[in-house]
């Protein structure tokens, strides 16, 4: 008997023993004499079945999970003998969790080996590369544009007009960057397409290249992501040995390569500007704008910089055309969201879907509330950067513009449920300890006036002159919202803000003070 | 695992630093390649370093002492980093850095006197839907609680 199974090499799987569990398989096959595949793919994105272990079947591939090394000798007697098994969850596409999602970008993600590059075309890899190099620059432009792609890093802006402004600009050379510098807790999304689809990032970066005249490009990881640099870089050998990175590419004219460059662990980096200096070997300081990157970016010259969800949302746009994408999502939100569901969550994971959908929806349908099974008091979300929402703004639809009108933002897609135990005042202090650690130093309202949020939170958090301290604190929001140079210092006020708005009652006088004034 | 690292030497460091010199910005792959050999960037490769990016002293410096990635002396033979950020806390992890930091008798950021065990803080692993999660000299774990973090801080005590 022939068994062909799928077990992800997915960080996140690794970390809740998807290697030992792949071994223990391939061990226990060879006592028995049972011939067995497994190929190592990224991850499905159901991380509370992680270790997910799949088997093909003539019916598709049927799903089992978590297992666990113990799991292995029954999980094989029941595949053999294709007899029940406790950690059956049935057919994998069947599993509403995954059915009720909307994946383009994620389509192959968790269902292919990343490694090869026969299964990433046999999936409908670099259909559309294919059309881009058919279609020309400007064609490409019209439909990027048409898709109203929008950065998916957190900013937002139309993918298309960036991409115009650097095809537009006159220089010797031009460049792309990919910014996977993913440094938000509670995302997740960069990581797993870069380890469970690697080439498709490379596709969308080589389209950029083709449709803005750049022949070179650099992926700039994080250093907290090893097997990412080291999928990122597996795929870029192959796809060179495949003819899809260097001279004449795809069979064309064009020439694009890439590069993989390795962050050191400085949170402002993600900041594009930041991101630039530090490819260029200095301090990670954030550059005043203008000039913008599209004009005067890497090394000086025109740069398209994106984020990863961006780049590896274009091959579907050009491979299926624009309309395909912009049929979903809601207002000027177009095309789906990876949206990732993070801390104290039951079903935590990658959930891929239209623009639109509720946060009460993804917390509590989706995600199924707390793992502690306690009440979900407050999400963050869009990273450190992101507002706090209480339960009374579950209505708010997953959307750029929705979450800005009730002062938060959607950022990289990354959301944090906290249950009740949380204390809001430690989650806003650490809101500014956390600016203050990782300030490149630049500008003064971010540099000193996250050391001076701390220390007023902490006055509020002693109960020193509390109503005063918490005026002051939001005046200081104002200032650091409206002084600094980037988002770090810009956009700290939000978790602040919005945990003195929507948790007030945690800032208030602890109950002895109050018995005393009494 | 540990990592098993080369004692200090110029004329090795000098050769590691040529390997990368003619790449555009490259300083930080230079620190980089650096510290995988060395364990960390010596004081001595600054100026070499310097020399051979055509930049000042002050301006490698300045980027070595930028990033936290980089040490400036060699860490002990395990590190074990926490991570520390919102998933990891929604989920438990500030008590779980406060028990390690118990055991090990060191707060983070330092290593224990007998040199075996650096205790760090890393703010986001990205499993933050497996959180807490740690990294023990580079091999990740997801879903931490006080049992897996026992085991996980005897075995960098090993």
């Amino acid at each position: 008997m022939n068994l062909r199974l799928f077990v992800a090499r997915d960080a996140g799987a690794i970390a809740v023993g998807a290697d030992e569990v792949a071994l223990a398989l391939e061990q226990a096959a060879s006592k028995r004499g049972l011939t067995i595949e497994i190929v190592r793919t990224g991850s499905r994105g159901m991380y509370w079945l992680e270790p997910l272990v799949e088997v093909a079947t003539p019916q598709g591939r049927i799903a089992f999970g978590p297992v666990t090394e113990a799991d292995v000798p029954s999980l094989l007697d029941a595949l053999a003998g294709n007899t029940p098994h406790l950690l059956r969850l049935g057919a994998t596409d069947e599993i509403p969790w995954l059915k009720r999602q909307t994946r383009l970008t994620f389509a192959r993600c968790g269902v292919i080996d990343p490694r090869s590059l026969d299964d990433y075309r046999a999936h409908g890899g670099y259909k559309g590369l294919e059309r881009a190099l058919s279609l020309g620059p400007d064609a490409i432009l019209n439909e990027v544009t048409a898709s109203g792609l929008r950065g998916r890093g957190g900013a937002g802006f139309p993918t298309g007009i960036k991409w115009k402004t650097v095809a537009q600009a006159k220089a010797d050379r031009k460049f792309i960057v990919c910014n996977a510098d993913e440094g938000d807790s509670g995302t997740f999304a960069d990581r797993m397409i870069m380890e469970g689809d690697p080439f498709l990032v490379i596709e969308g970066m080589t389209i950029a290249g083709l449709t803005v005249g750049a022949t070179k490009g650099y992926i700039y990881i994080r250093s907290e992501y090893p097997h990412a640099v080291e999928a990122m870089n597996a795929a870029i050998v192959t796809a060179k040995r495949g003819g899809y990175l260097g001279d004449r590419i795809g069979g064309s004219t064009h020439s694009f390569d890439l590069e993989v460059r390795v962050g050191a662990g400085a949170y402002v980096c993600g900041e594009e500007t930041s991101l630039l200096e530090s490819l260029e070997g200095r301090r990670g300081i954030v550059r005043a704008k203008p000039p913008l990157p599209a004009h005067y970016g890497l090394f000086g010259k025109p740069t398209v910089i994106n984020n990863v969800l961006s780049f590896a949302a274009v091959p579907f746009v050009l491979a299926e055309g624009a309309k395909a994408y912009a049929d979903f999502g809601m207002g000027r939100s177009r095309g789906t969201m990876p949206i990732q569901l993070a801390g104290n969550i039951r079903h935590g994971g990658l959930f891929e879907t239209a623009f639109g959908v509720t946060l009460g929806e993804l917390v509590d349908d989706i995600g199924g509330g707390t793992l502690t099974g306690r009440p979900v008091r407050a999400v963050q979300v869009g990273g450190p950067l992101g507002a706090y929402f209480p339960r009374a703004l579950f209505d708010t639809p997953f959307d750029y513009e929705a979450f800005a009108a009730r002062d938060g933002l959607i950022g990289h897609g990354g959301i944090v449920v906290f249950d009740d135990s949380v204390d809001m005042r430690r989650q806003a202090r650490f809101a500014m300890e956390f600016c203050a650690i990782e300030s490149c130093g630049k500008c003064t309202p971010c540099r000193i006036g996250s050391t001076r949020g701390v220390e007023t939170i902490e006055k509020i958090i002693n109960g020193e002159r509390v109503s005063e301290n918490i005026a002051l604190v939001e005046d200081l929001c104002n200032t650091m919202k409206f002084g600094s140079l980037c988002a770090l210092g810009g956009f700290t006020p939000y978790p602040v803000l919005s945990a003195l708005k929507h948790f007030r009652e945690d800032f208030a006088p602890a109950p002895t003070t109050l018995q005393a004034a009494e | 695992m540990t990592a098993v690292f080369e004692p200090w030497n110029e004329t090795r460091g000098g050769e590691i630093i040529a390997e990368h010199a003619n790449q555009e910005g490259a300083t930080l792959v230079i620190l980089h390649a650096l510290q995988e050999a060395f364990g960390h960037v010596p004081q001595a490769a600054i100026p070499m370093v310097a020399q051979a990016l055509n930049l000042s002293r002050a301006e490698v410096h300045g980027v070595f002492t930028f990033y936290h990635d980089f040490r400036h002396e060699p860490a002990g033979r395990h590190v074990l980093k926490l991570c520390r950020a919102e998933a990891c806390q929604a989920a438990g992890g500030d008590a779980l850095a406060a028990r390690a930091e118990a055991k090990l008798g060191v707060s983070l950021g330092n290593t224990t006197p007998d040199d075996r065990v650096t205790l760090e803080s890393i703010y986001c692993l990205g499993l933050c839907a497996t959180a807490p999660s740690a990294m023990l000299d580079g091999r990740l774990i997801g879903r931490l609680d006080q049992r897996r973090l026992d085991a996980l801080v005897a075995e960098a005590q090993r």
